[in-house]
């Protein structure tokens, strides 16, 4: 196919994990963090949904080099 | 019960949209034939499409409904998966396939038409296409409702928005641009709702705890299914099962093994022109057969992620109380599981993204429907009965207005649907007779080449008038005569059934039976109308074996199908 998937795919999965996990930076003692048992469920999932994208967009990248080289 | 959404869960919101909007409009590009909108120009990697096969099944019905059966009947729900799902999307993969892919039909009902005769492939055109457009409008409809209800939003605001996006990415990108939302969706699934699992085991002390309270739900006499039960009845899937009697989900285990395990789930995923679409979009005979396959692995995982929540907020619900919503007659609202989890365990930010996990469920539900629409309604219906002979360019075209036509019957149903309860539930009675004979006619149709054009045909509509027979004579306990069944009798069933699951498991069982024999007995009774060369590739005997020799073993079918049916059955055993 013309678009590899995991660019798309990998890129707005770092945006959100991006976006979470600097929201969870800046609501750090925020007592709504009381319905995730005082984990601050933002910042570990977002850091965790921008590092799968980012290596989705690394292996799509990589992926489109080693074709563009043939 | 309302949610609260802030300015960052819009924005993740937001995110998806553009995503999913971006996509379809780098596809436009590439969109060129016929072949490019309706199947992909048969280029889609087998991994991609093993996703978008898995996701295309899991609309947010499934979600919704898997975690509301999860708080009523515990683990006992991954028999739709280990059971009634795994051991056909093997056989659809390995055996049915080459047919599928091979014969080079363009969809479903085609196949059909190539294998019998053009009154199977109307019949079957006909039904499929009704049906797959009234579901994207439920899909629609439960969407608007549940938005409504929880997020406070605007019904007619929330229909016109969802129509809107799913039009604007098939009308651009066509089937390429749903299998890629598809497989964005996966992942949003899977993103937005493992954490839920997560913190909602942690907060009922891990998989032991959970097992504990819920051996108190089982006892507790006042539990969903309203009787006690033995300790175990949440937590174990087989031990319960030798009679309805002494199981929540009210069933035994022939009817289940045979009903939902034989019947309906190989009726659904060996015949259903949404799912086999996926596959066909392929871009090898391979990779056409791999797909269920891969499909199969996140499958067997699902019920961690769909059951799992429902059983958490039950034993929450009956160990703390005031948990899950009410309905307006006072009884628990299960469709409410996720959204009361999701209330109950997410603060903002991530509460976005799990609403976006939903939403994408949604609408990629109503996608996947519209998609397999527009191609039996081009190719099996407007290219072979209205206009048949045009050019390429001209079906393209037919392909953009059938989409967008789709849609708009899509919003009627979802309005007719929020009208009238009982219409809905009066369609989806019919489908289900139409559709729980189908695997008849293509097992005997694709391994056994005497059956013929008649045979199929009257097998099917046998099959169909037993399964409303059936229904007619027979009512699930303590139901009235009407929609329920019984109406043939009024109300003096000939049987009554513990629940209305058992009715359906049997209903298909007897469909199945009536459709497999009248299509033999018909088969033999009449000339054949194909001969042996014109069936090669449609049916088993008479065509070349594939060989997979050459090809490396983690891309075999059958070693495939081996691995994933060990891992089913491991599955069943431990949670035994």
């Amino acid at each position: 196919m013309n678009l590899d998937i995991r660019l798309p795919m990998g890129l707005m999965l770092a945006i959100m994990g991006a976006i979470l996990t600097m929201y969870g930076l800046f609501t750090r003692s925020d007592p709504m963090y009381a319905r995730s048992q005082d984990i601050n469920i933002n910042l570990v999932w977002g850091a965790f949904m921008f590092i799968i994208g980012v290596i989705m967009v690394v292996m799509a990248r990589r992926a489109m080099r080693a074709s563009g080289d043939k | 019960m309302k949610l609260e959404l802030h300015s960052v869960d819009y924005v993740i919101l937001c995110v998806y949209f553009i995503f999913v909007l971006g996509i379809g409009w780098i596809l436009r590009r590439y969109i060129k034939t016929g072949e490019d909108f309706f199947m992909s120009g048969r280029s889609i990697p087998a991994w991609v499409a093993g996703l978008a096969f898995i996701s295309a099944n899991l609309g947010a019905q499934e979600v919704i409904g898997m975690a509301a059966s999860g708080a009523k009947y515990g683990i006992m729900t991954s028999h739709f998966y280990w059971v009634g799902a795994i051991p056909a999307m093997v056989f659809v993969g390995i055996f049915m396939m080459p047919f599928y892919y091979g014969s080079k039909a363009r969809s479903v009902p085609e196949y059909l038409k190539l294998r019998f005769d053009e009154k199977t492939r109307a019949f079957n055109a006909c039904s499929f296409a009704v049906m797959t457009v009234f579901s994207s409008g439920i899909s629609m409809h439960a969407l608007a409702r549940l938005l409504e209800q929880i997020l406070g939003f605007d019904y007619h605001l929330c229909i016109i928005v969802s129509a809107l996006i799913v039009l604007g990415y098939i009308f651009l990108g066509g089937l390429t641009s749903a299998i890629y939302n598809e497989v964005l969706q996966f992942f949003m699934i899977v993103f937005g709702f493992s954490p839920l699992v997560f913190l909602g085991l942690k907060s009922v002390g891990g998989w032991e705890g959970l097992t504990q309270k819920l051996s108190a739900v089982a006892a507790n006499p006042n539990n969903p299914a309203g009787k006690a039960f033995d300790p175990g009845a949440w937590t174990h899937s087989w031990v319960n099962m030798g009679s309805s009697h002494t199981n929540p989900m009210g069933v035994e285990w022939f009817g289940m093994v045979f009903g939902l395990g034989f019947v309906l789930s190989f009726g659904y995923w060996c015949t259903d022109f949404l799912v086999v679409q996926r596959a066909m979009a392929a871009n090898s005979m391979s990779a056409a057969r791999r797909t269920p396959l891969i499909a199969a692995f996140p499958k067997m995982l699902f019920p961690a992620l769909v059951i799992l929540p429902g059983m958490i907020a039950i034993s929450v619900q009956y160990d703390v109380g005031d948990f899950l919503p009410k309905t307006p007659d006072g009884q628990l609202d299960y469709n409410m599981t996720i959204p009361a989890m999701l209330a109950k365990y997410f603060p903002t930010g991530l509460l976005g993204v799990g609403i976006t996990a939903l939403m994408a469920s949604f609408m990629s539900g109503m996608a996947g429907n519209v998609t397999a629409f527009n191609t039996v309604w081009t190719y099996d219906l407007y290219q072979s009965y209205i206009r048949p002979g045009q050019s390429d360019k001209h079906y393209l075209h037919m392909g953009h207005i059938s989409t967008v036509a789709g849609i708009l019957i899509s919003i009627a149903c979802a309005y007719a649907a929020r009208s009238f309860d009982n219409i809905m539930d009066m369609l989806q009675l019919v489908f289900g007779f139409v559709n729980a004979p189908l695997f008849a006619t293509f097992l005997l149709g694709m391994f056994w080449r005497r059956a013929t054009g008649h045979g199929a045909f009257f097998g099917l509509m046998a099959g169909t008038l037993t399964a409303a027979l059936h229904h007619g004579l027979t009512l699930p306990h303590g139901a009235v005569a009407g929609i329920k069944g019984g109406w043939l009798v009024a109300g003096h069933a000939v049987h009554v059934y513990p629940v209305e699951m058992a009715q359906n498991f049997w209903a298909a069982i007897f469909a199945w039976s009536a459709c497999f024999i009248t299509t033999i007995v018909i088969s033999l009774a009449t000339q054949r109308t194909k001969s042996d060369e014109d069936l090669k590739g449609l049916v088993y005997s008479l065509t070349p074996r594939i060989t997979d020799r050459d090809i490396p073993w983690h891309k075999q079918p059958a070693t495939l199908g081996i691995i994933v049916i060990t891992a089913a059955v491991i599955l069943n055993f431990i949670f035994w």
